[in-house]
């Protein structure tokens, strides 16, 4: 069972975000990368994969700021080679780094085919969720996104898949493989690597960088305004001492029949 | 920015255990009596599978194996009682439970959530909250005086205010920062901050047994120090008092350190005249581990307390050296839900309880855990309308009120 998980930088919102002085993109200067959280737990579901039916997991990302610290912690974590794309250019959006991907993974040497491709099924920069479904595509793989759980039986050529839906419904489905997964949330939350293993992983261990393919692709999409929220005022504070506000919650929802 | 995890300083760890029982402090394990007052005395004794004497005469016997894979040392809140306590003067908590427990948590198979996500949030923002870095000295806004951050303004100053954590994003830390401004000013020193430069001390994680993300912290720490110019620390921090005391000099601190409770106390006929608000309060006042067993600060935080017009000390029945922990060192902060579903009692609630017991209305605590720890049990217990938890320097500030000075 061999095992690729993208991974990718998303904007920490720890901070507040800040519009760049284009007017249509974040001030990337102005917040700090942090790995995307649901590419996070597709990593760790490929190691708890790993765990139960042997093989390996290499980790790729496209070059960004901060991205060697999240592949070496990879690495800490248990898998087993480390890749960066890089020359692929500043911001990508979702379609394009899909493109690139699909361009790139073919090139790497001794990567694919792998049996599983593991990311996010979403990101917070790309709330469609397009990366995966559209790498797929390009790869001519089958998909499945909002993935919880996977396994893959011994001696299996599919995977059992569960993916989640609304309402706390849940769906098994079978996968022949290759596949590529969008995953939602691992079994298990990720796991904790003490600073002293990435340190370790630091000195002993190395990142691959490979060479982006070649993008011929036009983008049909362009960012014509990116605007903060503002403030319309429509809010209602209640203020007074914690008695007299309680009583106006009350009020409130018993006005309009909620209590 | 800077990475979070330079790869320097502390990747050879001069004491482990393998090498433990050859070094002269591990050599003074083999004194040990196995009389069992470590065991007794632990506030979690009774809920581990190998207290302290026990891990000790595995450790002898080599059972290290069923030492490590046990989650006993997960209980340790390093109170420093086993420490205070043992008859042969063994540095339980400052020598062998670290070294076991840094084993411990390597090996855990998975690590509590809470104390996951606090050594993560440490690593990445450097606190345990995940609060913003650059909110750390939010705070100051609403502060009088003003307080001084050195980033921007560098000139050389006397006390570099060493804020902590707790203190500087925690709403009631908040209060004690802006009494600790006050007081600092009515004495006129000459004190400035590190505003978002400053992250977590790390002591906690370190006793906890992620000790690179302490090394990690120390490092970034001792090179912020290290562009400024100032005489001595003051910190706000029980837990950061003791790494700067007792570890980061080994690692290149020269500087000398206080913390806040004791650095007033030491100018208390200074203060005296300032303290001219009568207050009318009964307090007993909590022992923080750190500043009490483990650095034998039992009557600074006292004396203030008793300078105070209109101020009643009390003792509960466990003070000073017997003080009960509130259950946060060692990472106990992030542990709760963990000792909870274990069915332990909350060693804060075990302690509020006492509290109240004395009649108090005010419990004095010196260690910015205690504050939010002991407010959930006082509200937990149902005692809110007999005590409140107030810092001693609060205290002092709230006495300075009318006094004449801003």
């Amino acid at each position: 069972m061999n095992i690729l998980v993208l991974l990718k930088m998303v904007p920490d919102i720890v901070e507040e975000l800040e519009i760049g002085s284009d007017g249509t993109s974040l001030d990337l200067d102005a917040v700090r990368p942090i790995v995307s959280e649901r590419d996070d737990h597709a990593l760790e579901q490929a190691l708890l994969l790993k765990e139960r039916c042997g093989g390996s997991v290499t980790v790729l990302a496209i070059e960004s700021r901060d991205v060697d610290e999240v592949l070496f912690t990879a690495l800490a974590k248990g898998c087993d080679r480390a890749l960066k794309v890089s020359g692929a250019g500043a911001a990508l959006t979702s379609a394009k780094a899909a493109a690139l991907l699909a361009r790139t993974l073919p090139g790497i040497p001794n990567l694919m085919p792998v049996d599983l491709v593991l990311t996010g099924c979403q990101a917070i920069d790309d709330l469609d969720g397009v990366v995966a479904p559209s790498l797929a595509e390009r790869l001519h793989l089958p998909y499945l996104g909002i993935v919880t759980a996977v396994d893959v039986p011994a001696g299996a050529l599919k995977a059992t898949v569960l993916k989640e839906f609304a309402a706390g419904v849940r769906g098994q489905y079978g996968v022949c493989l290759p596949a590529v997964l969008g995953v939602q949330a691992a079994e298990k939350p990720p796991r904790y690597v003490p600073v002293a293993k990435v340190r370790a992983a630091m000195k002993a261990r190395t990142i691959e960088e490979v060479p982006a393919g070649a993008m011929d692709e036009a983008s049909l999409l362009s960012v014509a305004a990116m605007t903060k929220p503002e403030a319309v005022g429509r809010a209602e504070m209640l203020e007074g001492d914690p008695e007299a506000v309680a009583a106006k919650v009350v009020e409130i929802l018993s006005a309009r029949g909620l209590v | 920015m800077a990475s979070t995890m330079p790869v320097l300083a502390g990747d050879t760890p001069t004491l482990t255990l393998d090498n433990l029982l050859e070094s002269p402090r591990g050599r003074d394990l083999q004194s040990c009596i196995q009389c069992g007052i470590c065991a007794g005395t632990c506030p979690y004794g009774d809920a581990m599978d190998f207290p302290p004497r026990r891990i000790i005469g595995m450790l002898r016997a080599g059972m290290i194996e069923e030492v490590l894979t046990s989650d006993s040392l997960l209980h340790c809140v390093t109170c420093y009682a086993c420490m205070a306590k043992c008859p042969r003067g063994l540095r339980l908590t400052e020598v062998l439970l670290p070294l076991v427990k840094e084993q411990v948590f390597a090996r855990l198979p998975a690590v509590p959530a809470e104390l996951q996500k606090a050594l993560t949030n440490t690593l990445r923002y450097g606190n345990p909250m995940g609060e913003s870095a650059r909110k750390r000295a939010a705070w100051a806004a609403s502060a009088a005086p003003p307080v001084r951050v050195l980033a921007a303004d560098p000139r050389p100053v006397d006390v570099l205010w060493f804020v902590e954590c707790y203190t500087a994003y925690h709403p009631r830390g908040q209060d004690n920062c802006r009494a600790t401004a006050k007081v600092f000013q009515a004495l006129g020193v000459d004190f400035a901050i590190l505003g978002s430069e400053e992250k977590c001390a790390g002591e906690c994680a370190r006793l906890a047994g992620e000790t690179g993300l302490f090394e990690t912290l120390a490092d970034y720490n001792l090179k912020t120090f290290g562009k400024y110019s100032f005489d001595r620390i003051v910190t706000s921090g029980a837990h950061a008092y003791d790494a700067f005391r007792h570890e980061y000099p080994a690692l290149g601190l020269e500087r000398p350190v206080e913390h806040t409770t004791p650095f007033f106390a030491g100018r208390l006929e200074q203060l005296k005249p300032l303290l001219t608000r009568k207050l009318g309060y009964t307090v007993t006042y909590h022992d923080s581990c750190a500043l009490g067993r483990h650095n034998g600060m039992y009557e600074e935080p006292r004396n203030l307390l008793k300078a105070i017009p209109g101020v009643k000390l009390v003792e509960m029945v466990h003070n000073r050296i017997n003080a009960i922990c509130c259950g946060g060192g060692g990472g106990g902060m992030w542990l709760d839900t963990f000792f909870k579903a274990k069915g332990l009692e909350r060693l804060a609630d075990r302690r509020v309880k006492e509290a109240v017991a004395t009649g108090a209305d005010v419990l004095a605590v010196s260690c910015p855990y205690e504050v939010s720890r002991f407010e959930d049990s006082v509200k937990v217990l149902g005692y809110e309308k007999q005590m409140v938890v107030r810092d001693v320097v609060e205290l002092l500030a709230e006495a300075m009120e009318g006094s004449g000075t801003p």
